[in-house]
């Protein structure tokens, strides 16, 4: 019989237009196509020719419609009425509340600009904000990276001029053999998915990963190690004394890209002692062996050394870093056999796994038939890759010895010769950059004068002690005590410690903390429960909060917008011109740089504006220089997207690489162009101009590529970037620390310096684990290792108002594996309490077999706190959800006056150092720990439904389910 | 499965009006007993309220109780379909039955008919309503040859009671008729332990290895379910009983159903009707059917469902 | 049994890659995105801001961990939706036709005008793959994507089910399952594609292709016994010193 078929409209109309666009769902930037219908967003799709994502899109992105509905935007400006923190807020217009802003602010400038702390958090528009800070004239200014992952960026500037992030990437269909350390996610999120899926299918090719979770791309690796937290850097170290037993290192690549051969200074006890050997023009030495003699090591077709003990003209000696590097690894330490048991994989796999590695290297090595000519202008016939790539994250990073353990991992690819390669893993444009790169931070005590802007940028790399920034008496400068003594290379700032020293005045107290998308009294800060005192704590004597100030932009209702006395709230990512820099995160790929643009699609129904806009308005009303005319009017009375066409960097180079020139034909570098917007909005949104194939490998030393990249100001001249094996300025910190130079550290500092500052990457336990087991009372007290995970179908703090991510991710639960639990007497469902040195909290468990057994995780930041995000005050993000953040103190364990949680090279917050112990909690309410009042609704935010019908309005008219329902409340 | 109130009700009552039916209509084919008018109209009112009211929750129970209507169109292919069309063709077959005891000029031969018909239509009704739960196969309780019996059972056990409380109440005992229903007490409660013991023992070919296919890999566990957040697959599949909670229930659903039921009727046989035995006979009916709606709880809330197995739950 | 077409023209359907799924989810939102303002608008979510949200999802991703008593374990990715199946009770129980299988291409539909909302079909589905939309009162089922794949409002190359064009990493194909020269059948043979619950003799159109053999022990080539473990400290051979003591050029 036959079947009862309705008659389907196979061919709906779909949209009345396609805009083309930027995700912002997180910060992956790919590039999508919105679909728009009667004035709404119906869909939202990948762009298939977007360099990014190719057509894909993840979840996150497939969720914008949510994001954009939230009930939880913001709908106008907002000024505290109650007291902070209460959510007592009045909504005022954007004159007024621009008019508290530039008074506050206005009244800092005049007198000590340092007493704004300008910090921001998820946006990509650091270039724009940078500027601004300095022009304002603090140097208390950074970006969120220093809580993220500056580890990555600044092991991987210092040591190979470029760094995974999201600003290398692997050569996904080339490699052979891909390691992933301690990745989840990351900001490469769809990149990196595609890069696995294709490389999966190759029967030839092998993916490990390193993690001491098994889930997401862990879960498709071939083989999972799951490792002890915080032991990765003894694992590398051990591949590395394996490959050097058999020899099976890249001894030519060393020689040519590395500074391997350079002489370093053997003086023991000397000033000069571990410093690279220089002639008088400063260029670096090493042993020629044809000649005999040390030359300058700089210079093509010499023979170095790599080994022996050499005599300088000066009769010093000096022996070749490479040697030392060999020397330190090939110790018995390492072998496997020694690290089997603190990093929970046995020696037989640590020894395969080296070998693995070098079979992939040099018996699988590619040869392509793309010719190139190098930094000395000499040709080559061939591409050699080495197909062995790697990727490394947080997991890394977010340790205190995260920078050392990157630096060997990148030590390690310079072994096998796999960067920049064919298979390997290879730079992104503006990447390399010389390492470290040449900008230092300003900031220095006379560089902030009243009404003054900075005389440099307030973020950059420093190259020794000279250059941090300190007062006279060696203290921290900065807010956040970036580049002090304490933290020397904090080359992200160090946001996770501003609310902490701005409340205990140290080094001074600010006036005015303005924060731009960063939930800092949730889930981006340490110690969350002390934090959100710290932001009410008043001062006994003015009865004024010690924080006096806060200005804070946010686009939603999130946990911190009830905590700032100002409110300027920002559009949804669709309403809105952004912008994906190349002076800042741009979406190049190694084929060649690209950049791309944010056009608003549709059109803010609320007194919102684009916070960019907001903070050129307030340049122009603050005389900050770069943003008015001599005249005194504003430079950009257009906002930000004048701003990004007619904004000159330096001559010609601008937020916006496509299109320049009068009549935008010129690409990289070339005069505003008055329709470049346009011509962004006519490309989909993007520019990219690929390389030439010879231009796409070995770029740090490829000639034509260097002279393009400095014609674009990516690098400040055409040599040859050289990477650093053994790293100089490490060294210049452990000779201060030594009692050498002009710049010593404070007796406090010493130790510190000494233990920590190596030219060459070195392991020490996590500092946190380190002070525990110190406290020989408590030896053992907190055995387990704590951490987190991001979900693949949720962005931090942002997608819990999201109506469809929150149903995937609404609550979350603490891993551990089955053992474990069976040891602590648990089963699925149980509630356990988790106490670290500092706190306690609540949570219920779910045991995995694919743990490592000393580590229990979480998913981050889905807990929330209760009557945020205008979700109902009972929410399962709130009743069950729980964040580990209250754990993690933002000191090291301790007693008076104590470090940050951090690393203590760069200041990258130690978020999984964390120890912990496991109790059972008795039964009783399902609630986690801990709780706290719940916030009251921010005035203005929407009505939230009980029955979302998104979709329905796209119904053919008289459709009965168009229809308004009867019921409105769901059952 | 979840035992939603309105499905429950909807089988209990209208498959105790169904039995009350088919009592009726056979006393009345073959004269075994007495139907007298009185009791002819009202048990067959009474049956067809209980039916209309089953029908009537099955109907709310509906997305759009508006269009059931169209729950006849698949007559051919769906059980559902069967049950509405047998149910409605029930409705003339009883109507003129009870007709019958009002307007005598309704010839015999047609009331025979009538009779018969609402028998056969009855009966029909019941079984489609067992079929369609039988012939669910992702439901390996429901789906076996037990369901078929037990709800014809269930029904004329049901109705039954109702019919021999009203002979009672209308003083026409009818002993042999009460010796009967015992023995159709004892039999149904008697093949829903079956029923039971055959579910508890039951081995189902589904497992999660063959839900998934990775049988390959070993044992398989669900370490995360899709959503954190419920849905319709485990409110509507998912309900789960404790097999603890289960058991009493059980024991509870005899105790109603066939305890009360049976001590009822035997004290019934073995007094002289009063009106102590009269309500005697009512709390025993009352009983009987509190049995008939734990079972049929039980029949839901024991029920699992294959999709569960994707949720790392057994069968 | 009637009620279904006694053959489809073709048998359009979904394989999914057991391999390479990293349970991102794309898929399911996606699809979401796609579905809540498409044929069966729209996918209604019920408290969509408290405790309890509930909503309508035509696409859902498992997480199963697996344990060989042997000490290997591993985590699979698993995605579910509506397998198309070629013989299913899901529509020869419903009472009304509003559940039917087309005739021209397999797909498994649901008319949204006639379905009564009785549930009966979406106990009758084995895999979980029918929701019902309380508040519209009808059951909604994965269309596969039966308003994008054949839309010509859309590029050709968009012609694909949503939750396909989505999935980074590529580990879902859309096809016609019924020509066994297509590239997804033959990607099917190739990979030793399955069925789920093959025993329900529901016959599934999708397949699911297995988590490939990991490479997690010693690759062959390599000769872990002749692997030196300890190191050759003796310079004057060609040990580690001389081999290091190579002539090399810059
Ligand atoms: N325990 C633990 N804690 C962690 C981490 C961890 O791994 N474990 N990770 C850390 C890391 S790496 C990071 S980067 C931080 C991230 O933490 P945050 O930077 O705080 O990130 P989000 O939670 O996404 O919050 C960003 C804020 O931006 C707001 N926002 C969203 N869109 C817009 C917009 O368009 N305009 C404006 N003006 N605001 C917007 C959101 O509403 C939210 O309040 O968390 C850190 N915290
Ligand atoms: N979906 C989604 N994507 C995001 C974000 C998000 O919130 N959601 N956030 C973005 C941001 S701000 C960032 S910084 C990136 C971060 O991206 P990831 O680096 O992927 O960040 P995490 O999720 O913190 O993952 C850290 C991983 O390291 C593992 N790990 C922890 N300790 C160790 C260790 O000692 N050794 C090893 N080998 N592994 C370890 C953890 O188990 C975890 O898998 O992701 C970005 N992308
Ligand atoms: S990874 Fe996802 S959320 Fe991030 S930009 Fe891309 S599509 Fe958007
Ligand atoms: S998967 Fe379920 S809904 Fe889909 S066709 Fe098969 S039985 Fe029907
Ligand atoms: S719910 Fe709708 S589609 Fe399903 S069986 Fe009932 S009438 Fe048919
Ligand atoms: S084919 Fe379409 S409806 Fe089906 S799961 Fe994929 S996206 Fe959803
Ligand atoms: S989108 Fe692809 S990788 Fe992600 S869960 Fe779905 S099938 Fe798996
Ligand atoms: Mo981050």
């Amino acid at each position: 019989m036959a079947t009862t078929q309705e008659r389907v409209d196979t061919s709906p109309k779909v949209s009345d237009e396609v805009k083309y666009s930027t995700c912002y769902m997180c910060a992956c930037r790919c590039g999508i196509r919105v679909h728009i219908r009667d004035g709404q967003v119906r869909y939202i799709d990948g762009n298939p020719d977007h360099p990014v994502n190719r057509g894909v899109l993840c979840a996150k992105g497939s969720a914008g419609i949510m994001q954009h509905l939230s009930p939880a935007r913001l709908s106008g400006p907002l000024k505290r009425v109650g007291p902070r923190g209460s959510g007592e807020f009045e909504a005022i217009s954007w004159d007024e509340a621009l008019g508290i802003a530039c008074g506050w602010l206005g009244q800092i400038r005049r007198t000590d600009p340092g007493q704004l702390a300008f910090f921001t958090g998820r946006d990509q528009s650091q270039s724009l904000t940078g500027m601004w800070a300095a022009e304002f004239g603090t140097r208390n200014y950074a970006a969120h990276g220093g809580l993220c992952s500056v580890n990555m960026a600044a092991a991987g500037l210092y040591t190979i001029g470029g760094s995974f992030w999201e600003f290398g990437e692997v050569d996904w269909a080339r490699t052979r053999y891909f390691m992933m350390f301690g990745v989840a996610e990351d900001h490469d999120s769809n990149p990196i998915k595609i890069g696995l899926g294709t490389l999966k299918g190759r029967e030839d090719t092998k993916f490990v990963s390193i993690n001491p979770v098994r889930t997401g791309y862990s879960a498709i690796a071939d083989e999972w190690l799951g490792i002890r937290p915080g032991t990765d850097g003894l694992f590398v170290m051990s591949l590395i004394h394996q490959l050097l037993n058999n020899q099976k290192v890249d001894l030519d690549y060393l020689v040519r890209y590395t500074n391997a051969p350079w002489l370093v200074i053997n003086q023991p006890g000397q000033a000069d002692d571990g410093l690279i050997a220089r002639d008088s023009d400063g260029h670096p030495l090493a042993w020629d062996k044809t000649s005999g003699q040390a030359v300058n090591a700089l210079l093509p077709e010499i023979t170095p050394a790599l080994a022996g003990t050499y005599m300088l003209a000066d009769g010093r000696q000096a022996r070749p870093a490479f040697e030392l590097m060999a020397e330190r690894y090939l110790d018995e330490q390492f072998a496997p056999e020694k690290v089997e048991q603190q990093c929970g994989i046995d020696a037989q796999t640590i020894r395969r796994i080296a070998n693995e590695l070098a079979h992939a290297a040099f018996e699988q090595a590619i040869e392509l038939d793309i010719p190139w000519t190098d930094w000395a202008g000499r040709r080559h016939e061939k591409t050699i890759g080495r197909p062995v790539s790697v990727h490394a994250m947080r997991g890394i990073s977010a340790h205190s010895n995260g920078f050392h353990t990157c630096r060997a991992i990148h030590v390690l690819q310079m072994l096998l010769g796999s960067i920049d390669c064919p298979g390997g893993f290879r730079y992104k444009a503006p990447f390399p950059k010389p390492a470290p790169p040449p900008t230092r931070p300003a900031g220095k005590c006379d560089d902030v004068q009243a009404n003054t802007p900075l005389p440099g940028m307030p973020l950059g790399f420093v190259s020794g002690p000279e250059d941090l920034l300190v007062d006279d008496d060696g203290g921290p400068r900065r807010i956040d005590h970036a580049y002090s003594w304490a933290y020397p290379l904090a080359a992200h700032g160090m946001m996770h410690m501003v609310i902490h020293n701005a409340w205990a005045g140290d080094p001074y107290p600010i006036n005015t903390l303005f924060l731009y998308m960063a939930n800092m009294s949730w889930n981006s800060s340490m110690n969350t429960a002390q934090t959100m005192q710290m932001l009410t704590d008043m001062d006994e004597a003015s009865g004024e909060y010690k924080i006096p100030h806060i200005i804070y932009s946010d686009a939603y209702a999130s946990e911190m917008v009830s905590y700032a006395d100002l409110v300027l709230p920002d559009t949804t990512y669709l309403e809105r011109w952004d912008c994906m820099s190349m002076l800042d995160r741009p979406i190049s790929s190694a084929e060649g740089p690209a950049d791309a643009i944010r056009q608003p699609v549709v059109q803010p129904d609320r007194d919102v504006r684009a916070f960019q806009d907001v903070l050129i308005d307030l340049g122009a009303r603050l005389g900050l220089p770069a943003f008015t005319n001599p005249s005194g009017t504003a430079r950009y009375p257009g906002g930000y997207p004048d701003y990004l066409v007619n904004h000159e960097r330096c001559e010609g180079i601008g937020p916006l690489s496509g299109w320049r020139g009068k009549n935008g034909d010129q690409h990289g570098r070339g005069e505003p162009n008055p329709d470049q917007l346009q011509a962004y909005v006519d490309n989909q949104c993007f520019w990219q101009d690929p390389l030439p194939e010879s231009q796409q490998y070995y770029k740090h030393a490829n000639g034509p590529y260097l002279e393009y990249a400095a014609s674009m100001e990516w690098v400040p001249d055409a040599s040859q970037i050289i990477m650093q094996l053994y790293s100089e300025p490490l060294q210049k910190f452990a000779l201060a620390a030594l009692g050498h130079g002009d710049f010593q550290p404070l007796e406090k500092y010493r130790e510190r310096i000494k233990l920590y500052f190596d030219p060459l990457p070195i392991w020490y336990p996590p500092l946190e684990e380190q002070l525990l087991n110190n406290r020989g009372d408590q030896h053992g007290a907190f055995p387990l290792h704590a951490l987190t995970q991001r979900p693949m179908a949720m962005y931090h703090s942002w997608g819990s108002q999201n109506a469809w991510l929150r149903q995937i991710y609404g609550t979350n639960r603490l891993y551990m594996h089955p053992d474990l639990a069976a040891e602590h007497d648990l089963e699925d469902d149980d509630w356990v309490y988790l106490e670290s040195h500092h706190a306690r909290i609540k949570a219920q468990i779910r045991t995995m077999t694919g743990c490592n057994r000393d580590t229990v995780w979480t998913w981050n930041a889905i807990g929330k706190r209760k009557g945020a995000w205008n979700l109902d005050p009972n929410a399962s993000e709130g009743r069950e959800g729980f964040l580990l953040n209250h754990l993690i103190s933002e000191l090291l364990p301790g007693k008076g006056k104590r470090f940050s949680n951090s690393d203590p090279v760069t200041g990258q917050a130690a978020w999984f150092d964390l120890k912990v112990r496991l109790r059972k909690a008795e039964a009783g309410e399902a609630l986690s720990e801990p709780q706290f009042e719940a916030l009251s609704p921010v005035p203005g935010v929407q009505d939230r439904p009980d029955v979302l019908r998104f979709g329905q309005q796209f119904l053919p008219a008289g459709s009965w389910r168009r229809k308004p329902k009867k019921r409105n409340r769901a059952p | 499965m979840d035992p939603a109130y309105s499905i429950i009700f909807f089988s209990s009552s209208s498959g105790a009006g169904y039995g009350l039916l088919i009592w009726l209509a056979t006393g009345r084919l073959t004269g075994f007993w007495n139907t007298s008018p009185t009791l002819g109209m009202v048990t067959g009112l009474l049956a067809l309220i209980l039916v209309s009211a089953g029908l009537l929750a099955s109907m709310l129970h509906l997305g759009h109780p508006e269009r059931a209507w169209r729950a006849f169109s698949q007559w051919r292919t769906s059980w559902l379909s069967h049950e509405g069309v047998f149910a409605i063709l029930t409705y003339p077959a009883a109507l003129l039955l009870i007709a019958g005891w009002i307007a005598t000029e309704i010839p015999n031969s047609l009331l025979a008919t009538a009779s018969a018909l609402t028998i056969v239509l009855a009966f029909m009704t019941v079984a489609c309503t067992a079929m369609i739960y039988a012939s669910i196969q992702p439901i390996p309780r429901w789906h076996n040859g037990w369901v078929l019996p037990l709800y014809l059972l269930f029904s004329l056990a049901s109705g039954g009671m109702l019919f021999i409380l009203a002979l009672g109440l209308i003083g026409s005992p009818q002993p042999p008729l009460r010796a009967t229903l015992l023995g159709l007490l004892v039999l149904t409660w008697g093949v829903k332990l079956l029923y039971w013991r055959y579910i508890d023992r039951q081995k189902v070919e589904s497992s999660t290895a063959t839900a998934t296919g990775l049988s390959a890999l070993g044992e398989i566990r669900q370490l995360e379910a899709p959503h954190t957040s419920d849905n319709y697959l485990l409110k509507e599949m998912g309900y789960q009983i404790a097999r603890k909670h289960a058991g009493r229930l059980r024991r509870n659903a005899l105790l109603f159903g066939l305890a009360g039921p049976v001590i009822a009727v035997a004290i019934d046989l073995s007094v002289a009707p009063s009106a102590l035995s009269h309500t005697i006979m009512l709390l025993g009916t009352l009983s009987a059917l509190t049995g008939v709606l734990l079972e049929r709880w039980l029949f839901f809330a024991e029920a699992r469902h294959l999709v569960t197995l994707y949720y790392g739950r057994g069968v | 049994m009637t009620g279904l077409p006694p053959s489809t023209g073709k048998k359009l359907g979904l394989v999914t890659d057991l391999d390479i799924c990293v349970g991102c989810h794309a898929c399911s939102v996606s699809c979401k995105e796609w579905n809540a303002g498409g044929h069966s608008a729209p996918l209604t979510d019920l408290n969509p801001y408290a405790h309890d949200p509930l909503g309508v999802w035509f696409n859902r991703v498992h997480v199963y961990e697996t344990d060989d008593g042997e000490g290997h374990t591993q985590t699979v990715n698993f995605p579910r939706s509506c397998l198309h199946c070629e013989e299913p009770a899901c529509v020869t129980v419903c009472p009304t036709g509003a559940s039917y299988k087309r005739e021209e291409d397999g797909i498994v539909l649901i008319n949204a005008d006639t379905c009564i909302g009785c549930k009966l079909c979406s106990w009758a589905c084995p895999y979980g793959a029918r929701e019902f939309d309380s508040d519209d009162g009808v059951m909604k089922k994965c269309t596969l994507c039966v308003d994008r794949i054949y839309n010509e409002n859309l590029p050709e190359d968009d012609r694909v089910p949503a939750c396909v064009q989505a999935c980074p990493t590529q580990a879902r194909h859309f096809g016609d399952l019924g020509d066994p020269a297509s590239d997804i059948s033959q990607l099917v043979e190739r990979r030793g594609g399955f069925s789920l619950m093959p025993e329900s003799g529901y016959k599934p159109v999708n397949q699911y292709l297995p988590p490939r053999q990991r490479k997690d022990q010693a690759v062959a080539t390599l000769d872990l016994q002749n692997v030196p473990s300890g190191r050759n400290d003796d310079p004057q051979t060609d040990g580690f010193l001389g081999w290091i003591d190579k002539m090399l050029s810059r």
